[in-house]
């Protein structure tokens, strides 16, 4: 009989090549799925408002790349992402999203084209090995080459107004970058791949390198920053910029229990091409989806958080993402499914709030738009 | 920020600090700064009866939402109006406008057994080494 041992796939804290800096810097560390990342360096409120008035520096090294390359890389990634990616120009970035073929979330993604035999998926970090198992596995009868590049790969996200400024500084003229195109860049003498993209809501750039360079180009950035106002800038103030724009987390807000039909990434699938979940997805399509993910605004006082339940008249309708206190509206907003009949703009409902009931309406998204 | 020697402290972080007949209930500086920026208060109700080392009120940050504990028991008479409308009042002056509430205390030997400024001084930089 043989045994199986069951071990966590990581035992062990990860650390991106900054660690170093944050804990110099007085960070607050917090475990964020087994990544020892910062959660704040100053306050969060502080570093979010840098960011959307002048600029702030977040490290983003445990996401994931993933290089596919090869004769059928586009074929591969067409049959793996519900979206078309066939007008893609070189240079160009899309963002996307992965179904199993139950039409349940994998994740949602960035994708890079750099010619039409090499793109780059940009993972979240906690399903990258999963997601790596998943286009390597899908690969084999197709003439690719599959890599994960986390491990040489640092990534930087300089987001807010003065970004393009901080960057100047350090060699690189990219305020002529299109939103959702990426070009190589030196920075500070340094390689990069710098794309116009990000995950605040805020004009901004995501930068790439070779691992090794992280000290030496977060330091650079900081010092060049300086002038303009920068902060660097941890997880809770990603997470009140990403909700002010109404950008999901995976795992929070979507996950492989979620449809994709449930939520704004809706849009987004190509119903005239073949991919992964698309049965699946034309069968709910038929049979009515019941609850969408929308955004609300609480009209009491209070901020909802993560599972605190929807209720109309008592009744239970659905159930808070992301809840928290939007410091650039100064309104307490969320994310949450709710059933379809509830789910226009303007419609009215109660949350839960530890036990206290407070009116919310849904409302249009995003709620802050630069 | 130094812990006033005018009052009393919880190992919960809160203060306390006689006037006339009342005590003045508040958070300390080392629990505002742990909190990070408080967005949100929900304050205790006036004839409210509080028990000592129970949930008075809670605070709520970006990234959190925390109780508060009465460090004494007693009926509230008086609420903080100020910090309702502007919560950061907690992070800026916790130990003067970002007052809580006031209360009317039940016994007087509650008050002396919590933490003078020193001994709660010694506590929270016991705590930091920890961290």
């Amino acid at each position: 009989m043989a045994l199986i041992l069951f071990l966590p796939i990581r035992s062990m804290p990860q650390k991106t090549g900054l660690f170093d800096q944050h804990k110099s810097m007085n960070a607050k560390i917090i475990d964020f799925y087994s990544w020892q990342l910062p959660l704040y360096y100053s306050t969060p409120l502080k570093e979010h408002n840098a960011v959307r008035q002048a600029c702030g520096l977040f490290d983003t090294g445990h996401m994931g790349e993933i290089q596919v390359e090869g004769r059928d890389a586009e074929k591969l990634l067409q049959l793996l992402l519900i979206r078309d990616i066939s007008g893609m120009k070189p240079g160009q970035m899309k963002l996307g999203v992965m179904c199993n073929a139950q039409g349940g979330i994998l994740d949602d993604l960035t994708v890079y084209k750099f010619s039409e035999e090499k793109f780059w998926v940009v993972v979240n970090s906690a399903p990258y090995e999963r997601d790596f198992g998943w286009v390597q596995g899908n690969a084999r009868s197709f003439e690719v080459r599959v890599s994960g590049l986390r491990e040489q790969t640092s990534k930087l996200d300089l987001q807010g107004p003065k970004s393009g400024l901080v960057l100047e500084r350090l060699g690189a003229d990219l305020n002529e970058l299109k939103y959702y195109t990426f070009s190589q860049a030196e920075i500070n003498g340094i390689e990069c791949i710098a794309s116009r993209s990000g995950y605040t809501g805020e004009k901004g750039f995501e930068l790439y390198f070779m691992g090794d360079k992280a000290p030496e180009m977060w330091n650079a950035i900081l010092e060049a920053g300086a002038e303009f106002g920068i902060e660097p800038c941890g997880l809770a103030s990603r997470d009140t910029l990403r909700l002010e724009a109404a950008m999901m987390l995976y795992g929070q807000d979507i996950d492989e229990k979620h449809s994709v039909l449930e939520c704004p990434y809706e849009m987004l699938v190509a119903w005239e091409k073949q991919f992964i979940g698309k049965e699946a997805l034309e069968r709910q399509r038929e049979s009515n989806i019941d609850k969408k993910l929308v955004g609300f605004q609480l009209l009491d006082r209070g901020i909802a958080r993560h599972g605190h339940k929807l209720l109309d008249n008592g009744k239970e309708i659905g159930v808070v993402t992301t809840g928290n206190f939007s410091p650039t509206l100064k309104k307490s907003i969320g994310l949450g499914y709710i059933g379809v009949e509830f789910s226009k703009p303007g419609s009215e409902f109660e949350i839960d709030i530890r036990g206290k009931k407070a009116r919310a309406k849904a409302v249009e998204m995003p709620f802050y738009r630069r | 920020m130094e812990n006033p020697s005018d009052r009393k402290y919880t190992n919960e972080h809160e203060w306390c600090k006689p006037e006339g007949n009342h005590v003045v209930v508040g958070i300390t500086d080392y629990a505002q700064h742990s909190l990070t920026d408080i967005v949100f208060i929900e304050l205790p109700k006036i004839g409210q009866k509080l028990e000592k080392g129970k949930p008075m009120c809670s605070v709520e940050s970006v990234k959190s939402v925390s109780d508060v504990f009465a460090p004494v028991s007693g009926e509230v008479v008086e609420v903080n109006p100020e910090v309702e409308k502007s919560p950061e009042l907690l992070n800026r002056d916790p130990f003067g406008k970002g007052w809580i509430a006031k209360l009317k205390i039940d016994s007087i030997e509650e008050l002396e057994s919590l933490m003078d400024s020193k001994q709660y001084t010694a506590f929270t930089e016991g705590k930091e080494k920890k961290e």
